[in-house]
């Protein structure tokens, strides 16, 4: 199995180290796989994701695509945000086609490149079903559509990896399952390696060949979830027993190390105290 | 059912609809704003032509309306309005377009540049508490007293907030934009002038209109300074001889000018930035 992307002891600590964001992070993910990772708040899978992507640098350890450390952001690795990352300003084609309007304004490209693109734009824009949506402004679609739009706009270069960060994590229930399906279809055709960040164990399990879950305080990770369904995916698998174990563990998994059992104590004294005003009514 | 109940006398309908106008937030048909909107401008008007015409105060220090409306026809037939209206204008302008040119720059690099931002912002929020009209004493020294000085006046009177302005669109900016754009490949230059400035433009056209309405209130300061002509000339020529129906053409004029000038801001806004218009 050929590695694409290798954590080594990856740590980063914010404010002068007295938040550890991220402490001792191993990994390695395989070319072609789709790696979801979920947490409780604050256990770091969005740092992590933003290390790998270049926008956040280590403060220990290192991360390399192929073998070669990373440098900053690049554009073998490309990101879907959770919203706000569309320009406005732009029709859908014209916010799909941005980085390659990047390479025909430094004027290295040939015009033969130009309509590569454009038949990549639009093989993407069929893909994505936005065919009806090319010439309108992101302001005027659906948050699914402008998701949609910031895949084909992220799948555009061919990157070798897709960052997804919570990308889904706005849309209601029905939209998103349209999007897994989506998601997965593009993985297949495509073949990019995927790395997923979400909050949504049920969303990990459906789009993961593994879980990986982390812990906070400080950020690790603590369980990786090899997930053995049939890799073709379809909605009625979550209703599946076997479905619903890999839920129940994580789920619980997940509870036991975000520290919410405090919570819940706080909240049975509460409940206590509350007795006595309810005796007097 | 109170729907049902309004529908039987024309009173009951007109109270509901006065009930439902007053919803918070709520919606309001082009017709009705529109009836407000007039209201708005014709009562005042109407109160003050009653105080004018009902004589409880002097004319000498309230002069009607179409006292003002004569005084604004023979100032152009005999006094050469379209000047002063020109020589002023030009100053705003001028000093504006010179503030605009300063400010863009500057605050695009405080706001996209952390070290810029602490070599320059606290310094601009100091120098923009300090007051325009105490600077003419010194423009008068540094400039002299000609056009110059009335422009520089301006200047001084917009720049450091529009500086501050711009800084503020520029990082309103969403992260998201810029990062989405890293993680394409931009360069720095790239970021900064396909995505950062494409994404403040329609806030900085807002602010070029705000300091815009800003620079004409600076307008009356500037004409202090050995001034010969212009609306604020005029108008503090006007105290001098009482003729308090020239003050108030003269600051009706500005008002007038002003709200021209701000709507072809907001026409420029509509035609340029179709995408924030379309839903």
């Amino acid at each position: 199995m050929e590695i694409k992307i290798n954590i080594e002891n990856a740590g980063k600590t914010f404010n002068d180290g007295s938040i550890v964001a991220l402490k001792d992070v191993n990994l390695s993910i395989a070319a072609h796989e789709f790696v979801t990772f979920v947490g409780a708040s604050g256990c770091g899978k969005s740092t992590l994701l933003r290390c790998i992507g270049g926008l956040e640098s280590l403060s220990g350890g290192d991360i390399n695509i192929d073998g070669r450390s990373i440098d900053g952001p690049g554009v073998d690795r490309a990101m879907v945000f959770q919203h706000y990352s569309l320009y406005p300003w732009l029709t859908v084609t014209e916010n799909i086609k941005f980085s390659r309007q990047l390479l025909v304004n430094r004027e290295g490209i040939t015009s033969s490149d130009v309509e590569a693109a454009s038949g990549r734009a639009d093989a993407l824009i069929d893909l994505m079903g936005l065919g009806h949506v090319r010439n309108a402004y992101p302001n005027q679609l659906s948050g699914g559509m402008q998701q949609r739009v910031a895949i084909a706009r992220a799948l555009l270069p061919r990157p070798q990896i897709l960052l997804m960060d919570e990308p889904f994590g706005a849309l209601d229930a029905q939209t998103r399952e349209v999007m897994h399906d989506l998601i997965l279809h593009v993985s297949k055709l495509e073949q990019t390696t995927i790395v997923f960040v979400t909050h949504d164990v049920e969303e990990a399990i459906y789009l993961g060949q593994r879980v990986v879950l982390m812990a906070p305080r400080p950020g690790r990770i603590d369980t990786i979830y090899p997930i053995e369904l049939s890799a073709q995916r379809d909605q009625d698998m979550k209703l599946a027993p076997e479905f619903l174990r890999y839920k129940k563990e994580i789920l619980a998994r997940i509870r036991e190390t975000s520290g919410m059992r405090t919570d819940l104590e706080l909240l049975e004294r509460m409940t206590r105290q509350a007795q006595p005003q309810n005796d007097m009514q | 059912m109170p729907a049902d109940r309004a529908k039987y006398s024309p009173l009951m309908q007109l109270c509901a609809g006065w009930q439902s106008v007053w919803v918070i937030r709520g919606q309001l048909s082009r017709r009705t704003y529109l009836l407000f909107a007039m209201a708005g401008l014709l009562l005042p008007l109407a109160a003050w032509w009653w105080l004018a015409a009902s004589g409880v105060v002097d004319k000498v220090f309230m002069p009607g309306p179409m006292d003002v409306v004569n005084r604004i026809y023979t100032w152009f037939m005999e006094d050469n309005l379209s000047h002063d209206m020109w020589i002023s204008t030009y100053r705003v302008v001028a000093g504006f377009t010179l503030s605009a040119i300063l400010a863009f720059p500057i605050g695009l690099m405080i706001g996209t540049y952390r070290p810029v931002q602490a070599l320059l912002e606290p310094l601009t929020d100091f120098i923009r508490y300090m007051p325009a009209v105490a600077f003419i004493p010194l423009v008068m020294l540094w400039v002299g007293i000609d056009e110059g000085s009335k422009i520089a006046i301006i200047f001084i009177g917009t720049v450091f907030q529009m500086v501050l302005m711009v800084a503020e669109d520029v990082r309103r900016v969403p992260i998201t934009q810029i990062e989405a754009a890293q993680t394409m490949g931009a360069t720095r230059g790239e970021i900064v002038s396909l995505v950062i400035f494409q994404s403040a433009k329609p806030a900085l056209l807002d602010t070029l209109r705000i300091t815009m309405g800003w620079a004409w209130t600076y307008l009356v300061v500037a004409e202090l300074v050995a001034a010969n002509s212009g609306l604020g000339y005029s108008i503090l020529r006007a105290q001098r001889f009482m003729q308090t129906d020239k003050i108030f053409a003269g600051i009706i004029l500005i008002g007038l000018i002003g709200l021209a000038i701000d709507q072809l801001f907001r026409l420029i806004h509509r035609k340029s930035f179709p995408w924030l218009y379309k839903k």
